[in-house]
């Protein structure tokens, strides 16, 4: 065990593969004759696969989560999903974001977690969004989430591009919001303003102290998550971070599109996970990859459609690597409906994390009691 | 400006997603009620034509994607020569929320919202009974679940409790009985389309929309007894009986008086509080049942009131209003354009993604529409908008408050010029200390007189954009 000699709080990045990431081409069973015969198309060459064990092994272009697996710092967790799939990306999305997959809420998880983080709502940074809008999963009654879609230019009037003119944009800006609102409803506006304002510019610091010699690749998910260091070293009490790429939905052309997609992301995951490494951050994050689904076993000819049972993967030196879950059987008698068989409820992942992390209070956020998973070192 | 004029922007406003100040001169010429009965009788919808947005969007053509749907109907709004419809339709989509996410079928979903077009000024009856056979409504509450002998009570307890007459006002039998009563309102081709639903191809042709279907052999025609009544009740006995309740107008009403007038407390909260003005709800209740039902008539008594006139800026806008309502003011958007689908998006980054309600409480509005996150792209979108002359909207109305202020020979009065702006751009007078920052800026940068138009014409965009980004300007 890592003993971490600060007492920062932990904190845990969200990585959403938006589209339905192909949980099979990710993790391969290289030796399965299943996998062949059904994936005339899209199967990758197991003289090329990044061995794990006798049996599986993480796609060619895993280069940087295969690094970290080797320093035992990757949990994977097979066979991840919930009863009766559903293969609408938006449905089953909603469900890992309300952790509830009856009926349909509006609150997220992850806002309520924030909620039980920062119950008076006095951290306007206590979670945070890297892209644009609010993914459900955030989105709770009276959380305050900022949602930032590029560190350098957070805030408002983005497109005002003299520096000068944008500078005295937001200082008419702050007098505009300084007095008092005519009436509750203006009030409250103004107060928000305030705090929009207020938000932006203690983001502003981030940037400006960061120093790191790591060297991020160059793309979306690198900047998302180089974004995520920068508040990060910044200690402002940032516990909740979330992004995510797409599209995973690869049902033509995977072989090229998902190899593109997976590498960005594995490597963007290693270069994050070096920076926080080097900035002594390692040991009290925890980076969680997930997809909404996984995809048919078989092949349609030029990629894969809509299918079920996962796969997630929990990063980060408190990890204790390994595999986790069941990696489902293809033989076709064990097929749900051309699918793979889930046998862990993603609940239990988050019950993990939020109970043995977080240090919260977990039926309440997940709308029930799960059996906990085993992959934090105790 | 006059307060027949103010009244009339307010008006289009609230009845659409507010006017040009030359579609206002015209509305000003032909005075409040005549403008107000054209509104009421719109007619055929008209728009810009869809084989000209189909020319220009492939997309557009089967309209099978949430994205491109939403993005459709934004075109909509904006070009609409008949937007009571289009609000309306905004009306009925957050009382009767049906999202694309669980149906993953967007053309069911535009069917459904063409539906609140037709119907939704009518008898309110004839909504519900079309609701109830909408294909969307059907598999966003599983009413194809609903059988004879095994009842699925989604749909039935909505609509009690959301569509028409409140919660508190039938009892868990009731809505059992109402379930039994619609089992059999169906899909055609059921195992047909989820067999295509379950593969969910992208193919053309792999999204075709769903029709209604009343499948005889599963509807329970035994004895019922519902709100009293007894009888072998169908479907439409249920809507008829539902909307002869005193709830059901209530409600009507309430939802209306928030929608149109100023925004109340929250739906859940309507059991335990009184409404803000319980006068206006019970005239109107009245007037349901005086005219038959009639949502129309419900709207002339409420455009005609006293209550509504004095009720300016009494909402908070929602992310359609301010995108669509910012696009007709600066026209940026008279022809189809790529930008559509950012603007469509954008309401969504404001948390009202068209089509795609969170949950069938529809979204939670008034103060709820504002959040940090909300509110800097409102801000954002709305002042780089207004704050940009190049787009022929905001050119005009700059030539328009240049042509209503004095420009005498010391210059322009900041003080005159403040209000004439945030008038013509139809926000909320400002508040006192929102208008001394601005007189500032203006005092600062040193007197303007009539031969430096250029000069002018800049201030007045810098001013607009800075009153688009205050409170005031999200108000309606």
């Amino acid at each position: 065990m890592s003993l971490s000699t600060t007492s920062k709080p932990k904190s845990v990045v969200f990585v959403q593969l938006t589209g339905g990431n192909d949980a099979l081409n990710t993790v391969i069973p290289y030796t399965d004759e299943h996998y062949f015969d059904h994936r005339p198309s899209v199967a990758m060459d197991p003289n090329k696969v990044l061995k794990l064990d006798q049996n599986l092994a993480l796609n060619p272009n895993m280069v940087g989560i295969k690094s970290l697996w080797d320093q035992g710092k990757v949990a994977i967790i097979n066979g991840i999903g919930y009863p009766n799939p559903i293969r609408s990306h938006f449905r089953s999305m909603d469900i890992w974001h309300t952790a509830e997959p009856e009926t349909v809420l509006n609150e997220g998880w992850l806002g309520k977690a924030s909620r039980a983080i920062d119950p008076k709502g006095e951290n306007a940074l206590t979670s945070i969004n890297f892209g644009r809008g609010l993914p459900r999963a955030l989105s709770a009654q009276g959380v305050p989430v900022a949602s930032v879609g590029d560190l350098s230019t957070y805030g408002l009037f983005p497109n005002i591009n003299d520096e000068h003119d944008r500078s005295s944009a937001l200082n008419l800006f702050s007098q505009m919001y300084g007095g008092s609102g005519a009436d509750m409803v203006r009030e409250f506006i103004r107060q928000t303003g305030v705090g929009a304002y207020q938000g932006a510019d203690i983001l502003k610091t981030a940037p400006e102290n960061y120093q790191s010699n790591i060297e991020y690749a160059d793309s979306l998910m690198a900047n998302s998550l180089k974004d995520a260091a920068q508040v990060m070293f910044s200690d402002l009490g940032t516990r909740i971070f979330y992004t995510q790429r797409g599209s995973f939905d690869t049902h033509s052309g995977e072989v090229i599109t998902h190899a593109n997609l997976i590498r960005e992301v594995s490597d963007a995951v290693y270069d994050f996970q070096s920076d926080l490494d080097e900035h002594e951050y390692g040991s009290t994050n925890l980076t969680v990859i997930f997809t909404e689904f996984g995809r048919r076993i078989k092949d349609n000819g030029s990629g894969t459609d809509h299918g079920s049972g996962g796969v997630a993967f929990v990063i980060g030196d408190s990890v204790n690597g390994g595999l986790y879950g069941e990696f489902p059987s293809l033989a076709p008698k064990d097929q749900v409906e051309g699918d793979m068989k889930f046998n862990n409820d993603f609940r239990s992942t988050y019950t993990t994390i939020l109970d043995d992390w977080l240090d919260l209070d977990a039926p309440e956020i997940v709308n029930g009691n799960f059996e906990k998973m085993e992959f934090l070192r105790s | 400006m006059s307060d027949q004029r103010r009244l009339i922007a307010h008006l289009l406003r609230r009845s659409g997603f507010g006017a040009t100040q030359d579609e206002i001169d015209i509305a000003c010429q032909n005075g409040y009620d005549a403008t107000l009965r054209s509104i009421l009788n719109p007619g055929e919808s008209c728009h810009i034509p869809d084989d000209v947005i189909q020319r220009y969007h492939s997309d557009m053509h089967e309209l099978r994607y949430g994205d491109s749907s939403a993005a459709y109907w934004l075109y909509r709004m904006i070009s609409t020569q008949t937007p009571i419809l289009e609000k309306i339709a905004l009306f009925w989509h957050g009382i009767f929320a049906t999202g694309y996410s669980k149906l993953n079928n967007a053309r069911s979903v535009l069917n459904q919202i063409d539906m609140f077009r037709n119907f939704g000024l009518g008898k309110f009856d004839n909504l519900l009974l079309e609701l109830s056979k909408d294909p969307a409504m059907i598999i966003w509450l599983d009413n194809h679940d609903n059988h004879n002998g095994s009842i699925n009570e989604n749909f039935g307890r909505e609509l009690l409790e959301l569509f028409s007459m409140g919660i508190g006002n039938y009892s868990e039998d009731d809505i059992k009985e109402a379930s039994r009563a619609f089992t059999g309102w169906t899909l055609g081709n059921i195992e047909y389309m989820a067999m295509r639903a379950s593969k969910d191809s992208i193919w053309p042709y792999g999204r075709i929309a769903w029709h209604f279907n009343y499948d005889k052999s599963d509807h329970d025609d035994g004895i019922k007894t519902f709100l009293d009544n007894t009888g072998n009740f169908n479907g439409e006995d249920i809507i008829t009986i539902i909307c002869d309740q005193e709830s059901t107008a209530r409600f009507i009403a309430r939802h209306l008086y928030d929608f149109f007038v100023a925004d109340e407390e929250p739906v859940p909260q309507w059991n335990y509080t009184e409404p803000k003005n319980p006068e206006a709800v019970d005239e109107l209740v009245k007037i349901y049942f005086d005219s038959d039902h009639s949502i129309s008539a419900m709207l002339e008594a409420i455009f005609l009131s006293d209550y509504f006139k004095q009720s300016e800026f009494a909402r908070v806008k929602c992310p359609a209003e301010i995108v669509a309502g910012t696009l007709r003011i600066s026209e940026s958007i008279q022809s189809p354009s790529d930008k559509i689908f950012s603007s469509g998006n954008i309401t969504g980054y404001m948390g009202q993604m068209l089509l795609n309600p969170p949950s069938v409480e529809g979204w939670h509005e008034g103060t709820e529409w504002i959040n940090s996150g909300a509110l800097v792209e409102r801000v954002n979108f709305a002042s780089s908008e207004i704050g940009d002359i190049s787009n022929p909207g905001i050119n005009s109305l700059v030539s328009r408050i240049i042509e209503s202020i004095q420009v005498t020979k010391s210059g322009v009065s900041s003080d005159e010029l403040i209000d004439v702006c945030a008038e013509l751009l139809g926000a909320a007078e400002l508040s006192d200390s929102i208008k001394g920052t601005l007189v500032n800026l203006l005092d600062s940068e040193g007197t303007i007189t009539q031969e430096n138009q250029t000069e002018l014409q800049n201030r007045i965009v810098y001013l607009l954009s800075f009153i688009s980004s205050a409170p005031e300007f999200q108000l309606t």
